[in-house]
């Protein structure tokens, strides 16, 4: 594929809001995890909740209010985002400027809220947004207004692997030439059915989860948000880069990873192809790593079958929980402030890896240059996304 | 402008059931009668797969094996975009009723049919599909969002690509809050060049300002408008036409979708022909085999 510049970026997330937050607590080693203390849930579980939510948005987009989208407010104003944004937007026309987000629940808990408050007919109260909130569109649609760009716009969900996926679409997009360059990202907030889901299933972890270690036992939830800006890589030589995107399926079960890893090696696989790059270009690999038993040992399968056990890898889930629609394009960026700061973070809160796994599990942050970096999504009904990044020249 | 042909449609929507009954429909030929959509029961899912699936899975899996049988083509080697503005609202509705009740105790087959790719996963597994898919929300431009999405991917990667659109009405209380209509699908089969089954080529444009097709019969009119997927009809109306024509639809921010849709003229096919060497495998029996989960 034609490699993309990563001109601009941000997040948010309960390491802090902006790049500096998350790169310090990397740097540091400090996981943002906390025991919950969302509304009235009585889930015995850690997360990873972003403060300060509780304003609502910006008076002129009043109808979108919600969780998610006060989530992306937050972050995609902070960083100068807006400012490189506009930029692009003098330099390519607005509407040559697509917005390709993803989110795995979108503003879910606005009707969750809304059931709680039904009248006594049965209808939901009168200051429910449909549209605005819990429709997936809705954070496109929001984000599109905030930075006042008006070409195309969808929003990508595909549950976990959502903001990894929303790269390749704004890929082709550009490729095709229907843009000049894009917007990608997106937001997961807090809300009742993921965490009731995923403890219906059994994969909530009772303590701050533990990637790839002995023992693991299960998910943290957390929040987040990310963008980053993309351009065609003449435009921005000196940018960091989107050099392959690779997408595959399981076609095995809709809660389960394939046992053998298949489809995440096909995931990666790919994505090298699109690279033109081999295993051993990789210096990096952030794993999608989620800490359930099955998840970590199905993706170890997986890496140790492409790249053998010597590529340093970890989950920075740990750190910020697992953002589930968001955890794509956190964990992009994770990699790239990685290899802007010549350091390769953490798997933290793993103590002692398990024996069974044969990944180079990075317990410590490691110093190290890196020229080019994996990081793997993979979600529900088998949806799997790696991307391989390249450091800036 | 990029161009695409079209190899295959798959329709299921009110009076419109199957492409082949459809398309005289669709062309003005045979008079519109308005009748519920009728869901076929799928063969492609086993059993126990097939007890946890929601409605939009068996109309996905409907429209998406008569597009590929119209085609000729494997499902299982073709990468696939779904686009829902509503995705399962009966799911929706169950989970946020039991979370507003004092147990919450989800259940965990409701939980992972509520992901907005649950009827991508399902197809996945039934067809055996191991290529790359996409599951995309544009709300009322739902249809126009995966279209241009499959026709980039279809020429970019120079692969067929499949595109499945798929809404239906939710419960109420929800369907106050959001009306849909009635449940419509629809199944396209992309490639980047004609073969010998294309239907006629797609050159599509993004253009400023608003516009869009509309339906002749006020009755698929009225369908066009109340369900997202079913904007995708004036495209399938053209193709089943069969004559040059440009369609207008509802796009994103300030721009329209236009799709200038030409028949296949010889000289494409011959190009496909010496392109391809031979013919795309046709759907077998075992390439639609279930996979047991």
């Amino acid at each position: 594929m034609q490699p993309l510049a990563i001109s601009h970026f941000t997040l948010a997330n309960c390491l802090g809001s902006g790049r500096a937050a998350t790169l310090a607590a990397m740097r540091e080693e400090r996981s943002g995890l906390a025991r919950v203390d969302f509304g009235d849930v009585d889930i015995d579980t850690w997360v990873g909740m972003v403060p300060g939510l509780e304003s609502p948005v910006r008076a002129e987009l009043i109808g979108f209010d919600c969780r998610n989208n006060r989530l992306a407010e937050l972050a995609v104003t902070q960083d100068g985002f807006p400012e490189a944004v506009a930029a692009a937007a003098k330099k390519y026309r607005p509407s040559r400027i697509g917005v390709f987000m993803g989110t795995s629940t979108s503003g879910v808990l606005a009707t969750e809220q809304a059931y709680r408050h039904r009248t006594a007919d049965g209808s939901l109260p009168a200051d429910f947004h449909y549209s605005k909130t819990q429709n997936g569109y809705s954070l496109a649609d929001f984000v599109q207004q905030i930075l006042g760009l008006t070409g195309p716009a969808m929003v990508v969900s595909s549950a976990c692997s959502s903001t990894a996926k929303v790269f390749g679409h704004a890929q082709r997009m550009i490729e095709a030439g229907f843009i000049d360059a894009a917007v990608v990202g997106g937001v997961d907030s807090l809300c009742l059915t993921t965490l009731y889901g995923f403890n219906s299933l059994g994969l909530v972890s009772g303590q701050p989860c533990r990637p790839f270690g002995a023992g693991r036992d299960g998910i943290s939830i957390g929040e987040g948000a990310g963008f980053a800006l993309l351009e065609k890589a003449a435009e921005q030589p000196r940018a960091p880069r989107l050099l392959g995107v690779g997408e595959s399926s399981d076609a095995y079960h809709m809660s389960s990873p394939h046992p053998e890893g298949e489809g995440a090696r096909a995931a990666m696989q790919r994505a090298l192809n699109a690279a033109h790059l081999t295993p051993a270009d990789i210096g990096y690999i952030n794993l999608h790593g989620t800490a359930t038993p099955a998840n970590d040992l199905s993706e170890d399968k997986a890496v140790v079958n492409l790249f053998g056990s010597k590529v340093p890898a970890s989950s920075t889930k740990g750190a910020h929980g697992h953002l589930l629609g968001a955890a794509g394009i956190t964990e992009a960026i994770i990699s790239l402030l990685s290899m802007a700061h010549g350091f390769m973070p953490a798997g933290m809160n793993t103590r002692e890896v398990d024996p069974e796994l044969r990944t180079d599990y990075l317990l410590g942050n490691r110093e190290g240059r890196l020229g080019a970096v994996l990081s793997n999504s993979f979600g529900f009904g088998g949806s799997n996304c790696a991307l391989v990044l390249g450091a800036a020249a | 402008m990029t161009r695409v042909y079209v190899e295959g449609v798959g329709l299921l929507a009110p009076g419109l059931q199957g492409w082949a009954a459809a398309a005289p429909v669709l062309a003005g030929s045979t008079p519109y009668a308005a009748a519920p959509t009728e869901i076929p029961v799928t063969t492609l899912l086993p059993a126990a797969e097939r007890r946890r699936a929601g409605l939009p899975v068996k109309l996905v899996l409907a429209v998406g094996q008569e597009a590929f049988t119209n085609a000729a083509r494997d499902p299982g080697t073709t990468a696939t975009v779904f686009t829902s503005s509503s995705g399962d609202g009966e799911v929706l509705h169950n989970i946020c009723e039991t979370l507003a009740s004092a147990e919450r105790e989800i259940s965990p087959t409701r939980f992972h049919n509520s992901v907005h790719n649950a009827p991508a996963g399902y197809w996945s597994i039934a067809v055996g599909a191991r290529e790359a898919s996409t599951s995309l929300c544009g709300r009322d431009s739902s249809f126009a969002v995966g279209l241009i999405d499959a026709v980039a991917q279809a020429a970019t990667e120079k692969a067929a690509v499949a595109l499945i659109a798929c809404d239906q009405p939710y419960p109420e209380p929800l369907n106050t809050a959001r009306h849909i209509a009635a449940s419509v699908a629809i199944g396209i089969v992309f490639t980047p060049q004609a073969t010998e089954r294309s239907l006629g080529a797609l050159d599509i444009t993004l253009e400023e300002g608003a516009g869009q097709s509309v339906m002749d019969n006020a009755e698929l009119e009225a369908l066009r408008l109340g369900v997202p997927s079913a904007r995708g009809l004036p495209l399938l109306a053209a193709l089943a036409r069969g004559v040059e024509a440009t369609v207008d639809l509802e796009y994103t921010g300030t721009l329209r979708l236009v799709a200038r849709v030409s028949p296949v003229s010889a000289e494409d096919r011959l190009v496909a022909d010496a392109l391809l060497g031979a013919t795309a495998p046709a759907v077998s029996g075992a390439a639609l085999a279930p996979t047991p989960a």
